[in-house]
């Protein structure tokens, strides 16, 4: 645990955030604490507020109203000291296509001002992790898609930072990939980090979240372990949890 | 702001320089192609630097002795191309075509005058009199004034022969040294704005880059670090200095090979420098500008010519060639003033310290810094979502 960060008593917490996109309310009023050292889960359908969500909680949305706190710091005033704390790996593959994998996570380190002496090891060690450490020297120009995800997530976690932001981080990766991913993500979480992860594979958000928040049409609809949602909906899994509560199934949308 | 974040930022942007290929084309292939094409085609390589006039000459009475004599003397000089027309009409139409500079008739008594003179030389009543009529290009004062003066240098020689008769003159003109002048060609007026040529096209790089970050995702995911908008911009505009500094030097290199030698100093090579490398900073100005206004990178590489083509035709070599009026527009671009410091330094040999150096200094560094000033905010404002 690791609660001294701002004062913090959670690592997380979001009152009343409401985004609007003219006239269309993308999050409405979404209130929500998410403790130190668990991996939080936002599930819905595509459109349903959640990478809105999360770019608010990196600063670069502003909320229409409400307060975010990360770590005890507020994104809209403290910006750089909640910055400082999180990686982010958004949802669109933002990688340099003309730099190799490990410039790439490097790059990221080296804007964080990790220390040379750090960093070096801190890049091999993430790639490692991650299964990309041999291709680690090509292009990523000339990875596939999966590849690139991946790289996306290391640039993310080269920081060693004490909250992980991940927007649908398997997305287009093959089953090997995304595993290598879960296992690094369950590590973290092991070694005390919080992480909050966007998803709409329901088997991703079971294997790996402590808490899932459901969302759907900006609203937060449901909240628990997956666990307490199987048994509260008498559902078999987390789809059917989302069936009885909107009536759709979750990829419908998408 | 972070010097050690700009510095990554910058070592990640040289690298696609030198990775990417419409970077590495742009910023350093371009530049070398620019110069060593207009060096070919303007006549520092294997161009003509012939300095003749091209006469034209008609004998109105016949190729006589003497005509055929003053056509040889004329051929003579080494000045002249004399072309020999049957008569004034082609001779006058050629002129009129611009094939020829002058047109010189020997009168039908030409051969009689000559003869008279040489039989009588003292004694002007038993000269037969007559008159060579010329006809020169209206406009070309070089012309006016060495034609003329070859044509009546050579009639003496023609009539007086080696040794004049007139009377004996204190004060001779010795035979004149030849000096091997230093060619000239019009390469090495074009060479200096051919520096601020190559530049200009920063403004597209630095706009394509900005977009293309934006496009991908790459801008909103640095600016989730603690990275801030300053640190990015501060990140560009050490990349683009250096950059600009190097394809000056490149440019150099390939305009030195191809004949353009300045004639400044140390001093005058070292402002002139500072000065291509200055005028950077406003190229990242307008192309931060363009970034901001451009949806796509794509548009951004349409959008940089409204601030690259008035800078190309008004503020470079090319300006030189233009009216009077669209030279006076010229002095309000930047690259203007680096084209004419760099002419004053290294083509006239002016003094750093002089005025007119000082000025162009004065004028690139305040429009660049400013035009990079309102290109950060502007970039700011409208360009990072």
């Amino acid at each position: 645990m690791q609660r001294e960060i701002g004062q913090a008593t959670t690592a997380i917490d979001i009152e009343g955030l409401t985004k609007d996109y003219g006239d269309v309310r993308a999050v409405d009023g979404l209130t929500l604490s998410i403790p130190y050292a668990e991996v939080f889960g936002l599930l819905g359908p595509n459109g349903s507020g959640k990478t809105t969500t999360i770019n608010c909680l990196t600063g670069i949305l502003n909320p229409t109203c409400g307060t975010i706190r990360v770590g005890g710091f507020d994104v809209r005033t403290q910006g750089e000291e909640a910055r400082r704390i999180m990686g982010v790996s958004p949802q669109e593959t933002a990688v340099y296509q003309y730099l190799t994998g490990k410039e790439n996570v490097k790059l990221f380190g080296e804007l964080y001002s990790v220390s040379k002496g750090t960093l070096g090891p801190r890049v091999d060690y993430v790639l490692e992790k991650v299964g990309l450490l041999e291709e680690s020297g090509r292009r990523v120009g000339k990875y596939s898609g999966g590849m690139k995800r991946i790289v996306s997530i290391a640039m993310a976690l080269v920081t060693d930072p004490k909250i992980v932001l991940l927007d649908e981080p398997t997305v287009g990766m093959d089953p090997q990939a995304r595993r290598s991913v879960w296992d690094f993500v369950s590590e973290l979480r092991d070694k005390g980090k919080t992480i909050v992860l966007t998803t709409h594979y329901m088997e991703e958000a079971a294997e790996l979240c402590d808490e899932v928040g459901v969302i759907d049409h900006g609203r937060l609809i449901a909240l628990g372990s997956p666990t307490d949602l199987k048994e509260k909906y008498h559902a078999h899994d987390l789809e059917d949890v989302f069936i009885q509560l909107t009536g759709r199934r979750i990829r419908e949308e998408t | 702001m972070q010097l050690g974040r700009a510095f990554a930022l910058a070592k990640k942007d040289w690298k696609r320089i030198f990775r990417e290929p419409a970077f590495l084309f742009m910023i350093i292939l371009f530049p070398v192609m620019l110069t060593v094409a207009f060096g070919t085609s303007f006549g520092a390589v294997g161009g003509s630097r012939a300095t003749s006039f091209n006469l034209g000459m008609v004998a109105l009475g016949g190729n006589s002795t003497s005509e055929t004599e003053f056509y040889h003397d004329m051929q003579a000089t080494g000045a002249l191309k004399v072309t020999s027309y049957p008569d004034n009409g082609t001779a006058q139409s050629a002129l009129s075509q611009g094939e020829l500079q002058a047109v010189i008739l020997l009168p039908a008594g030409f051969d009689k005058t000559v003869e008279s003179f040489k039989a009588n030389p003292t004694e002007p009543s038993k000269w037969a009199n007559s008159t060579l009529s010329m006809y020169l290009e209206r406009g070309s004062a070089l012309t006016a004034q060495v034609i003329p003066a070859i044509a009546s240098q050579v009639l003496d020689q023609e009539i007086l022969g080696a040794k004049p008769t007139v009377q004996a003159f204190p004060v001779s003109i010795s035979a004149p040294f030849q000096v091997a002048a230093k060619e000239s060609s019009v390469f090495q007026s074009f060479a200096p704005g051919l520096f601020a040529f190559a530049s200009i096209y920063m403004i597209m790089t630095v706009a394509q880059s900005f977009t293309g970050d934006r496009e991908n995702g790459l801008l909103r995911r640095i600016l989730v670090t603690p990275t801030t908008s300053t640190d990015i911009v501060m990140g560009s505009v050490i990349t683009y200095l250096v950059i600009g500094l190097f394809q000056a030097l490149l440019v150099f290199a390939c305009v030195y090979a191809l004949g353009y030698a300045p004639i400044g100093g140390p001093a005058a090579l070292l402002v002139g420098f500072v000065i291509i490398t200055v005028f950077a900073l406003c190229n990242i100005g307008f192309g931060l500008i363009t970034a901001a206004i451009a949806k796509s990178a794509g548009a951004a590489t349409g959008i940089s010519f409204v601030f690259l083509m008035p800078q190309l035709f008004l503020g470079t070599f090319v300006g030189s060639a233009l009216s009077s009026t669209a030279q006076a527009a010229g002095r309000f671009l930047p690259a203007y003033y680096v084209t004419d410091a760099l002419t004053s330094l290294w083509t006239r040999g002016a003094a750093v310290t002089s005025t007119s150096v000082l000025t162009d200094v004065a004028a690139v560094s305040v429009s660049s810094v400013v035009i990079l000033l309102v290109g950060i905010q502007v970039f700011k404002r409208f360009g990072k979502s």
